[in-house]
């Protein structure tokens, strides 16, 4: 009778109905509710269901360890949207059922795991949880439970029924004696509440409240600021700044509490604490509020900087490194406060003492630099007024100081963050700080001197440096860690000096680099480009010092290859670019000297106007004339060349491939000269070189004449067609900055390549069996391309895949010899379609600059063990560098071996740079002489045809539904030019 | 009140010689015994006989704790231990006991065999001084007796370094000894928690100075050594073997590894030998860089810094000698500098204070000439350089230690007197706690206002609980109601039902009555229901209850009412009342001497 009343009604439709009611009448119903479930279980045994399986389980288990481990299993597998609900009911059949707590709050916290799944819509449980919730009586499991609405409250956000409700539930239990019931709850309001509209009626019937007006969430959370418990004070101002974040507007009455909170006893509450008053310092920089103990005001956000900063010395290190970087992002403060950070306000045995910075500085301005130091030289100064010295409270003061000094490197690394951003804000604050970030290029560990350089860098803009600040940054130039002299390099390039001293101190310093780290070379000869560049002026009155000319008497020509030498002109000449009086003072060896490394370096050497000098004059003039105006006329050049060759309809047009041939020409040229369109050139280069293949490959008398009898010209299209397909790779993948049109254009020289490879095949190849497949495979990739650029399709009117998928019923149904024909003839009547270039367009390029190639030394090592060669390469424009580059070395036994980088190894010294500075291990069986292995640097890319349309799949989630196995090609382009290495792997002796 | 006495021995309004005695709760405890290194008499030693004349110290002193192992902490602790008598506990940390006997020995040799004094202690006695010592972690509570603790907190100064609390009860007391609350190159900083002690017992070397960022000190330090070695100079850098040796040699050693620098460090000693191994040793007590290194590389096995060898000093070429003694007096470091004074390439780096009267003091003041003994004069031509190097804490460090332990009161040592003055103003200024400096066997006794704890019945918490408000709340006291027993030393809070069955006492009812006069014309009854309604209109939250028996009961309180024959208007209004009701009783009947109001 039952299971056939339960079977009528689930049949029609009334399952809900039957739910609710058990629900409602569920004191009443106990004892009756396994009779009803029983049957309505069997029903859904109907079909395969994980809730059946969980049923089974948890029937069979005897005791609550049993239970807990079966819910355990459970858990570790995903559970499809449409058994959610099942698995629901029955979870919670067994939870009323269940004395165990344990067991009680696994169910409890799968119920929130579930409520996650995508595709279930957990509002029908809420009456559930929320009735469980008023019945259990074991604290973990309300807390559990409470956690488990916050996840449901979290999916429906905009459910306000739901969060009201959810809302109310937290309030009632806010008053719980367990400190987690209280935190979740808190958190609850906190992820839920909203700040304009005050509590229902609904707590008011609560225990507590008979008369209370209602109240909003914020004041609610706010009571709990002092809560016994440390948990639940933390847990308060998460929830307020939680609010917060989901842009809620607190109210600055917060801010006192707030800042109490900061001498809390427990760090993670201090902690939370300086988070609060910081958000309040930006929600309300420009109130004012009084000072304690005065009658005088401040602005808030003067008024927690100084705060905060007090808590640079405070006594957990969580807490310090947290305050240190909220400092950072504290623009609004006054620069008075911001001053006082650096300020410790030193004194000696009560007079007051000079920092050793000021020392310096007034050593510097009166002359008498880098003197020896006199005992006593720190003699304290005037005596200092007892009542006027405050040694703590004294806000802001010196908290830079101590933040710099601390004990932990978090810490240290946070204060120098901080610095860099206030100081990028403020010239006056940067100009202050620098003696203090020079100071960090001291420290014990490494990060930190790092991170202090690049800080430097960051504000070397705003500041010019005294001669004995660049004495201190210059003594790291000695420092033994390549990435510390790079660093130091990069921030000499942005440096502003004072006077001609700096520039010869500056040199001679680097100089001293090069002798004693040759492989800096490089990175020295740039950094006095920049020099010499920034500082034209300065330079002027050194130069006849430096290049050592004498006014009578002729010097010795110095050595062309010294690269101290080449430094030094590197220098000259950059400033000179800028200073027209200065190659009057060249002497003749340094004008032919200058040809040369124009030549040679011409990255490091810029174009001179030379008086006189017609051999030089000749190209420059043009160029350097033309100055600015020169990229736009490139631009139009290219412009113009591209419009040129789209005037080409056909690829049979007469004409066509001498106007290819030229157009390319154009284009390979301007992208020499115009390092800005390089990319751009190029890339319209390649294309069209694609066309030009395609064109040769498919004239007409290869054609029209037997097959026997065209082998050659067979063998030619064909490796047309290859070449074709790689450079479409590289059109793909080398160049960054395509937009989806540039692609599904590549993608049309591609198909047409196939097309082309297709043909080829079909008229060498007797038999139609292999030909099956490989149509196959053409077609999928033309609906392929269909699905993935169906947005570009228009822009594709007449080309051959607008052909090809207008005929795409026809070919499907075709045979194989029938769609070759089709095919040959749509290529051959298919448009030549106009390249549109995108805004930018950047080539991915690699160079080697170490191992240079150039030595005659053969690396030995025994033959069976390794040798370690080191890479030192630069990329640019290369997307994600650390998946996509390669290092591969090529043996002459024609062996080569691909080795992957360490992610470590590739270090970002600017924005689209990258250095990769790696080792490679070689190793080969004996030799009998050495021999020449290249190193190169690779670019690896894996297509699927839907690379553009689905974006990478995240590394824990599936492959299985993506369709893209068939079409995936991996290979590599080449991205640098291969350098050559000798080695000589000996014998090994016995 | 109980209270916490506090004489200092030693290091009151004085550095050296740090000895103070503390009294708390009925414990006596020694803090340091240190020596005084400016005297070589008795003074040298604190004076024992205060705390008896004679007899041993055994039945006087509870324990003895020593912070560090500097001399002027530790230097009268065999003297004490074993000739005064001692054989209690002494505590210190691991590395403070490992190193304290060498520098003990080091003393003995200079005293005995140096200068020929009698009446030392001998090598035994430190051997057997050194067996009474219990050795301290951090953060270790360690239990001295039932009722006295001990625990150590990290102070920084040198290795093995500890600040000491020391607890009976609720009482409690921290002694600083030396700290340092600026981390340098081997050493963290001191840290503590928020533990409120009575008394903090504080350092006060640098009480009126604010030192400068270490980092200028150290870069400067750096770029003399480099410029002088580059110029192929010779630098001397005269050190104590313990302590800062430790720090500069971190310093120039990892220097040395970034510059890549080649020439040779020196540092002399064999002291300093046995001393570096036990820095190897206590890795822990280092600082974070130390700490994390340590597994690929141990720090203190310096790659660049050899053991010193007399020959050395007349090689060619630039190197780097360390050399004791400190202040160029004597030794070692004063035989090289002899031989390198002529030259201007050379240089001498002086990392601490110079007593007058030394070497190091002379040349620091500019003097070019020196007389040597035998009449011969020395010319100083090389560089003199000065840099400080000092761990203890400035005025703003005390004043971060204060912050975070927050004392009740605060009591300075080890410091000169016109100094700790100012920073005790600036104390009680800027903390309004007050501030102790007694001198040297004047006694500071500070009143404590110990927390006694009782226990409390559960059935008695659960009963309030169930009356009062849903939490209790830490801020507010609440009074509820008990019964104290004091009973074999414990003190209980029960429930006076249960205290009366405890104790076999029956319980004594305690009535109040009064007799209230009203004029009312009213009948009996009418005036009972009058006054019945009258009640319930003012005692809105209370049972009034009007019972059949011509009876008014207001909770448990009884009213009734009655008139003489002869005077029917004047109403005699019985009010009685048990003596838990009390409050409410007397407010009755002040109510009802007011009269009844009119309208009803």
């Amino acid at each position: 009778m039952t299971l056939f009343r339960c079977w009528l009604l689930r049949s029609t439709g009334m399952a809900a109905h039957l739910k609710k009611r058990v629900y409602e009448e569920f004191s009443k119903v106990v004892q009756q509710l396994p009779h009803e479930e029983v049957p309505a279980k069997k029903l859904r045994l109907t079909k395969p269901s994980k809730s059946a399986a969980l049923h089974i389980d948890l029937c069979k288990a005897t005791n609550a360890t049993d239970a807990l481990q079966y819910l355990l299993n459970f858990a570790r597998k995903p559970v499809e949207a449409e058994s959610v609900e099942g698995v629901v009911r029955i979870l919670l059949e067994h939870y009323y059922k269940e004395v165990d707590n344990s067991v009680r709050l696994k169910i409890a916290s799968l119920l929130g795991l579930l409520s996650k799944t995508a595709g279930f819509s957990p509002d029908c449980i809420v009456d559930d949880v929320i009735s469980t919730l008023n019945n259990d009586k074991s604290k973990q499991v309300l807390a559990q439970l409470l956690d488990t609405l916050l996840v449901i409250g979290t999916q429906l956000p905009e459910n306000i029924a739901v969060t009201q409700r959810l809302i109310d539930v937290a309030c009632k239990h806010l008053n719980s004696t367990f400190f987690g019931v209280r935190n979740k709850c808190l958190q609850l309001l906190g992820c839920l509440g909203t700040v304009d509209k005050p509590l229902t009626k609904e707590s008011e019937t609560g225990p507590s409240a008979s008369a209370t007006p209602p109240r909003d969430v914020p004041s609610l959370i706010s009571d709990y600021f002092s809560d016994q418990d440390p948990r639940v004070r933390t847990a308060a101002i998460k929830a307020m700044l939680q609010l917060h974040e989901r842009g809620m507007k607190l109210q600055q009455t917060v801010y006192n509490q707030a800042c109490k909170l900061l001498s809390d006893d427990y760090e993670q509450v201090r902690s939370a604490a300086v988070q609060m008053v910081w958000v309040l310092s930006q929600l309300y920089p420009e109130s004012i509020v009084p000072i304690p103990s005065s009658n005088e005001e401040i602005r808030l956000v003067d008024d927690s900087f100084g705060k905060i900063c007090h808590m640079v010395s405070d006594g957990s290190w969580v807490v310090r490194v947290q305050a240190a970087k909220l400092l950072g992002s504290m623009q609004q403060v006054s620069p008075h406060f911001l001053e006082q950070t650096l300020d410790k306000k030193l004194m000696s045995d009560l007079r007051r003492k000079r920092t050793a910075h000021e020392r310096a500085k007034e050593l510097y301005t009166s002359g008498e630099f880098s003197s020896g130091r006199r005992w006593a030289d720190d003699a304290p100064k005037e005596k200092v007024d007892t009542s006027g010295v405050n040694l703590i409270d004294s806000g802001a003061c010196g908290a830079f100081v101590h933040g710099l000094e601390d004990e932990m490197y978090e810490v240290r690394i946070a204060a120098v963050e901080a610095l860099c951003s206030l100081a990028q804000a403020s010239p006056s604050f940067a100009e202050k700080c620098l003696d203090f970030l020079v100071d960090m290029f001291n420290d014990e560990i490494e990060e930190v001197r790092l991170q202090s350089i690049h800080a430097l860098r960051q504000i070397s803009t705003n500041i010019t440096l005294r001669e004995d600040q660049l004495d201190t940054v210059l003594a790291v130039l000695e420092d033994s860690s390549r990435d510390i002299r790079e660093a130091l390099h990069e921030l000499l390039c942005y440096a502003n000096v004072s006077t001609k001293e700096c520039i010869q101190l500056a040199l001679l310093e680097l100089l001293k680099n090069l002798t004693k780290y040759p492989t800096d070379r490089n990175s020295v000869w740039k950094c006095l480009k920049f020099l010499g560049a920034r500082h034209p002026t300065l330079v002027l009155p050194i130069v006849p010092e430096l290049l050592s000319t004498h006014p009578y008497f002729d010097t010795p020509e110095p050595d062309m290859d010294d690269p101290a030498y080449i430094a030094v002109l590197v220098l000259v000449f950059n400033a000179a670019k800028s200073c027209p009086t200065m190659p009057a003072l060249f002497s003749d060896h340094t004008f032919r000297h200058y040809a040369y490394l124009r030549d040679s370096l011409s990255h490091l050497v810029p174009q001179l106007r030379l008086p006189g000098r017609k051999q030089v004059a000749g190209t420059s003039s043009e160029t350097s004339g033309v100055g600015a105006g020169s990229l736009e006329s490139a631009q139009h050049f290219l412009q113009e060349s591209l419009a040129r060759v789209s005037t080409l309809q056909n690829l049979d047009s007469p004409g066509a491939q001498e106007l290819l041939h030229f157009t390319i020409r154009d284009l390979q040229r301007l992208g020499e000269l115009q390092t800005d369109l390089a990319g751009s050139a190029d890339f319209c280069a390649t294309y069209l070189h694609c066309q030009l293949l395609l064109m040769k490959a498919l004239q007409e008398k290869l054609w029209n004449m037997a097959v026997p009898l065209c082998l050659k010209q067979n063998a030619m299209a064909s490796t047309a067609a290859q070449q074709i397909l790689e450079e479409t790779y590289k059109l793909e993948f080398l160049y960054s900055g395509l937009e989806s049109r540039q692609v599904a254009t590549i993608h049309n020289v591609r198909l047409q390549a196939k097309a082309l490879q297709l043909i080829l095949i079909a008229r060498t190849k007797r038999g139609v069996e292999p030909l099956l497949a490989l149509c196959e495979k053409f077609l999928q990739e033309v609906e392929a391309f269909q699905r993935l650029f169906i947005t570009e399709l228009p822009h594709f009117q007449d080309s051959f895949v607008e052909k090809l998928l207008e005929l795409m019923p026809r070919l499907v149904a075709c045979k194989p010899l029938d769609l070759v024909k089709i095919l040959q003839t749509t290529l051959r009547q298919s448009r030549f379609i106009h390249l549109k270039l995108p805004e930018q367009i950047h080539r991915a390029l690699a160079t080697i600059i170490e191992p240079t190639g150039e030595s005659d030394n053969p690396l030995r090592f025994t033959s069976g063990l390794v040798v370690a060669l080191d890479i030192d390469a630069t990329l640019e424009h290369v997307q994600e560098p650390q998946t996509v580059v390669k290092v591969q070395v090529l043996y002459p036994d024609g062996q080569s071996h691909i080795i992957h980088p360490k992610p470590g190894d590739f270090r970002t010294p600017g924005p689209g740079r990258v250095r990769l500075i790696t080792q490679v291990y070689l190793s080969h069986s004996a030799w009998t002489e050495p021999c020449q292995i290249e190193v190169r640097l690779l670019l690896a890319y894996s297509s699927s045809s839907s690379k553009l349309a689905a974006p990478k799949p995240a590394w824990n989630e599936s492959m299985e539904g993506l369709p893209t196995s068939e079409n995936l090609i991996e290979g590599t382009i080449n991205l640098s030019k291969p350098v050559k290495v000798f080695i000589m792997p000996k014998p090994a002796r016995r | 009140m109980p209270d916490i006495k506090v004489t200092p021995l030693g290091a009151g309004q004085d550095v050296g010689r740090s000895c103070i005695l503390v009294s708390i709760g009925g414990k006596n405890i020694m803090l340091d015994c240190g020596m005084h290194m400016g005297y070589n008499d008795d003074r040298r030693f604190p004076d024992f006989s205060y705390i008896t004349q004679n007899g041993r110290l055994t039945d006087y002193l509870d324990c003895v704790i020593i912070s560090h192992f500097h001399l002027d902490h530790c230097g009268a602790l065999p003297y004490m231990s074993e000739m005064v008598g001692y054989d209690g506990p002494i505590y210190m940390t691991h590395p403070t006991k490992a190193i304290c006997p060498i520098l003990l020995e080091d003393f003995r040799k200079i005293t005995v065999d140096k200068k020929g004094e009698t009446n030392f202690f001998t090598s035994q006695m430190i051997k057997d001084c050194m067996k009474k010592v219990v050795p301290l972690n951090l953060h270790q509570t360690v239990q001295v007796d039932d009722e006295l603790e001990i625990k150590a907190y990290y102070a920084g100064h040198v290795l093995g370094a500890a600040m000491v609390q020391i607890k009976v009860g609720s009482e409690s007391v921290v002694y600083t000894g030396d700290y340092n609350m600026t981390p340098d190159r081997h050493l963290g900083a001191a840290w503590i928690d928020k533990c409120r002690p009575d008394i903090l017992i504080t350092e006060s070397t640098y009480a009126t100075t604010i030192r400068d960022s270490k980092r200028c000190r150290e870069r400067d330090f750096l770029k003399k050594v480099h410029e002088s070695i580059e110029r192929g100079g010779k630098v001397l850098i005269p050190v104590f073997a313990l302590g800062r040796a430790q720090e500069l040699c971190i310093l120039l050693e990892t220097f040395w590894e970034r510059m890549n620098l080649k020439a040779p460090i020196y540092f002399s000693t064999g002291l300093t030998e046995k001393a570096n191994h036990y820095y190897k040793l206590f890795i822990t007590w280092t600082n974070q860089k130390i700490r994390k290194t340590f597994v690929q590389r141990n720090m203190f096995e310096f790659k660049h810094i050899k053991a010193f060898d007399r020959s050395y000093a007349d090689n060619p070429g630039p190197m780097v000698v360390f050399a004791t003694p400190g202040m160029l007096h004597a030794g070692q470091s004063l035989q090289i500098f002899k031989k390198w004074a002529g030259n201007e390439k050379n240089m001498v780096i002086m990392p601490g204070y110079c007593v007058q009267g030394t070497v190091g003091h002379k040349i620091l003041n500019g003097q070019k000439k020196l007389e040597m003994e035998g009449r011969a004069t020395l010319e100083v031509k090389l560089q003199v350089e000065y840099m400080s190097f000092s761990a203890h804490a400035d005025a703003k460090g005390i004043m971060q230690l204060i912050r975070m332990a927050e004392p009740h009161n605060i009591l300075l040592v080890h410091g000169e007197a016109k100094k700790m003055a100012f920073l005790k103003d600036k104390i009680e200024q800027e903390f309004n706690i007050s501030c102790y400096m007694p001198a040297n066997g004047e006694t500071t006794t500070v009143t404590t206002n110990p927390s006694v704890p009782v226990d409390i019945s559960l059935n008695l918490l659960k009963r309030e609980m169930a009356l009062g408000g849903p939490l209790p709340d830490p801020k507010r006291p609440r009074t509820m109601h008990g019964t104290l027993i004091m009973k074999d030393n414990s003190l209980r809070l029960v429930s006076p039902e249960q205290a009366l069955k405890e104790l076999g006492l029956s319980e004594h009812q305690l009535r109040f009555t009064c007799r209230v006069h009203l004029q009312d014309p009213h009948s009996d009854t009418d005036t009972l229901s009058r006054i019945y309604s009258h009640l319930k209109s003012v005692l809105k939250g209370y049972a009034v209850q009007h019972l059949p028996d011509s009876t008014v009961m207001v909770e448990s309180i009884v009213l009734k009412v009655s008139s003489s024959a002869e005077e029917p208007d004047l109403k005699v209004v019985l009010l009685s009342w048990c003596f838990q009701d009390e409050e409410l009783g007397s407010f009755l009947s002040t109510l009802l001497k007011k009269g009844l109001p009119s309208a009803l």
